[in-house]
């Protein structure tokens, strides 16, 4: 009975984190368009061609790892939710984190990527296989600065729980990582930008540079599962960065406002920032990021 | 110089094809023969099928509103009406708020926008771009050329009448229409849509015979297969 | 440039027209001595770039037309060097060794005209018109318009006017 329960409030979880993904894309594209003195969007808009991608009649396919690519990507995005404790003190809400799930969410965000790097493969198209081997060949550069934080905070927090490091920050924000240890923080929100695929690391997906990238023979219901995912993913790794190092949230509004600030910043970035080449994106993060990912853990071991 | 007319299809067809895509045999590491040909590996003949609305009303009719009020359309610009779309988006008309968004690739686009005169080299990338679109998807032309040639109604290369070629849903006439018109355009065939009529995919999959017999007319060094998704 | 046509006149029997523009001016030479005449004067009278090579069709005479129209960046100057050659014997020789970019102009004369270029690269190949199988549609003898009405579906109702007429008949209808 207790794990009906459990599933019943997951998935509940998982709908809101979609919906809000949803609405946030609205709201962000909106500020964007009026940034630059357009009207934009309606808000409702990426609802809107969701609907629009499942409602396509006729799908092809180029076979099954095809069909498997969005499968895979989705449940990238998922996996990621499903370890990802939301609100801090709340059993219900804290899905099925355990001990080690920062070491499993890390390993998530790597799965979806290679996922997709299978089923776009098999989509044949030359496009799709230049975007995704941009997208792997960045998004490894993309994981160090990361992966050195979060060894860096592991080392300050001693646990690799992420309920333990959020209950580690609680009491004021004195006590948040962005304070007890900066130089993670920096570490981070740099790679917090290329996971985010906006400009100046959206060399992969940007529609101007080879078509699209990856899902360049993705249509319809396809196309409907990647976006379904990139909603989920945007927010679920916002809450991730947000536990790591903005202290957690203890209630809804608290997790909705800080996981849009901290997308916000990504997109803040990207407004400001003309996009790099993918061999300037990667020599790029691997000289300072890294280093200040470097020099985050050697201050602890010291 | 007089090029002597070659009426056999199946000459034609070699005639026209390009090295790498001749059918050819090679040997593979192990000493075995693999036969390769390009046309059938790489694209698929089969005919276009006739994807019926959804016999439920009211989710028809939800669904055609989505697919009206999220218009992707291809980045697929001929003749002079391809000016005209750049400054759509633009922050002056901005397009975006109506819905409509440029998709660089046919798979994800849903409306082709024959914008201007087409000459027979143009129609033949037109068409397959239109094939690789998937059901549901919409045609626009642009300008008078589309309707009855504009201006070039007598030139040996570009075609007439658009419409024996592609089912066309909206026509937007002028030489070339404004941007402004070209917003009115997507809002009369947002209409067509919502109102269920736009089945311009359907009716090129039952009349297939008859646009491919009028395409194959003037494309003659027809080299992909007859329908290439 | 006179100076320069008088030179030219003993070595090519060139003949000069008069210039219509300050900086244009126009000749004509024997087709079998064009392809030295043009290399003189890219190498030693500074005409590098070839800014335009066409034909014009003169089906009465039965000729040809080819004008290779030269720039001379350093004076600012264009001269147009014409050939006539047969309209039934239509070969030329090919300069593409002397700019590579006229293998492309060759390449479209021959298919739009028919001239064949002997030895210019990829001449054979379709340009604009893909898998053409008429007579080359700018000789003038191609019916541009009953080939349009026979291929391109002429949509009915469409209405010329003779522009004198339809005026006459519209601002003064009683007379």
């Amino acid at each position: 009975m207790e794990i009906v329960t459990k599933l019943g409030f997951v998935l509940l979880g998982l709908v809101i984190i979609l919906n809000w993904g949803l609405i946030m894309a609205g709201i962000i594209r909106k500020i964007i368009a009026r940034a630059s003195m357009r009207r934009g969007i309606s808000i409702t808009q990426p609802y809107i061609n969701l609907f629009k991608n499942y409602s396509i009649r006729s799908q092809i396919t180029h076979g099954v790892m095809f069909y498997l690519g969005p499968v895979f990507r989705l449940s990238g995005g998922v996996g990621i939710f499903l370890f990802m404790p939301l609100i801090f003190g709340s059993e219900n809400w804290s899905n099925f984190s355990f001990a080690g799930d920062l070491v499993l969410i890390v390993y998530f965000m790597f799965f979806g990527m290679l996922g997709m790097a299978l089923g776009a493969g098999e989509g044949g198209h030359p496009y799709s296989a230049i975007g995704i081997s941009r997208g792997l060949a960045q998004f490894t550069a993309i994981e160090l600065p990361l992966t050195l934080a979060i060894i860096s905070i592991a080392i300050q927090y001693k646990t690799l729980s992420i309920t333990e490091i959020v209950a580690a920050q609680q009491g004021g924000i004195q006590n948040w990582t962005l304070v007890t240890n900066p130089l993670a923080t920096l570490a981070a929100m740099i790679s917090f930008l290329g996971a985010m695929g906006h400009a100046p690391f959206n060399v992969v997906m940007a529609p101007q540079e080879n078509p699209i990238g990856p899902p360049t023979e993705y249509h319809g219901t396809f196309l409907g599962v990647l976006q379904t995912n990139r909603a989920i993913l945007h927010v679920i790794e916002a809450v991730l960065w947000m536990n790591l190092f903005f202290g957690g949230a203890t209630n809804w509004i608290e997790l909705i406002l800080k996981s849009f600030f901290i997308y916000f910043w990504s997109v803040f970035v990207g407004m400001v920032f003309p996009r790099f080449r993918v061999d300037q994106s990667i020599s790029w993060l691997l000289k300072l990021p890294t280093l200040i990912g470097i020099l985050a853990i050697v201050i602890f071991l010291l | 110089m007089n090029n002597t007319h070659d009426h056999n299809p199946e000459k034609t067809h070699q005639k026209f094809l390009a090295p790498e895509n001749m059918p050819r045999t090679v040997i593979g590491p192990d000493g075995e023969e693999i036969h390769i040909d390009p046309l059938n590996d790489y694209f698929c003949s089969e005919r276009p099928k006739v994807h019926e609305p959804a016999n439920n009303k009211i989710i028809e009719k939800f669904m055609n509103w989505a697919r009206a009020e999220s218009l992707w359309v291809l980045g697929f610009g001929t003749g002079c009406g391809s000016i005209e779309i750049p400054p759509l988006l633009s922050p002056r008309f901005d397009a975006f708020r109506y819905g409509v968004a440029m998709r660089p690739t046919p798979r994800q686009s849903s409306v082709l926008i024959i914008s201007g005169y087409l000459a027979v080299k143009t129609l033949k990338r037109a068409i397959r771009s239109y094939e690789q679109m998937q059901n549901p998807k919409f045609v626009i032309a642009l300008g008078s050329c589309t309707i009855n040639g504009g201006m070039y109604w007598d030139s040996y290369n570009t075609i007439n009448r658009l419409d024996h070629y592609l089912p066309v849903d909206i026509y937007i006439a002028g030489c070339m229409p404004r941007p402004e018109a070209i917003l009115a355009g997507f809002d009369q065939l947002k209409k067509r849509i919502k109102e269920g009529r736009a089945e311009g995919a359907n009716e090129y999959a039952r009349n297939f015979d008859w646009y491919k017999s009028n395409q194959k007319k003037i494309i003659k060094d027809w080299n992909m297969p007859d329908y290439n998704w | 440039m006179n100076q320069l046509f008088k030179r030219l006149e003993d070595s090519f029997g060139l003949t000069a027209e008069s210039p219509r523009k300050p900086d244009q001016y126009f000749c004509t030479v024997d087709a079998n001595k064009l392809v030295a005449c043009i290399t003189h004067l890219r190498d030693n009278e500074g005409f590098t770039i070839l800014t335009l090579l066409t034909a014009v069709d003169w089906i009465e005479d039965g000729k040809f037309q080819l004008t290779y129209l030269l720039n001379n960046p350093a004076t600012k100057t264009d001269l147009g060097v014409r050939i006539f050659i047969e309209r039934d014997n239509t070969s030329m020789q090919s300069i593409h060794h002397l700019w590579g970019h006229a293998a492309t102009f060759q390449r479209e004369l021959k298919e739009m005209f028919g001239i064949d270029f002997p030895g210019s690269p990829r001449v054979d190949e379709p340009f604009l018109l893909e898998g053409w199988d008429d007579i080359p549609p700018m000789r003038r003898e191609f019916d541009t318009k009953k080939y349009a009405e026979e291929t391109y579906f002429p949509r009915p109702g469409r209405e010329t006017n003779d522009p004198a007429q339809y005026m006459k008949q519209k601002l003064y209808p009683d007379e």
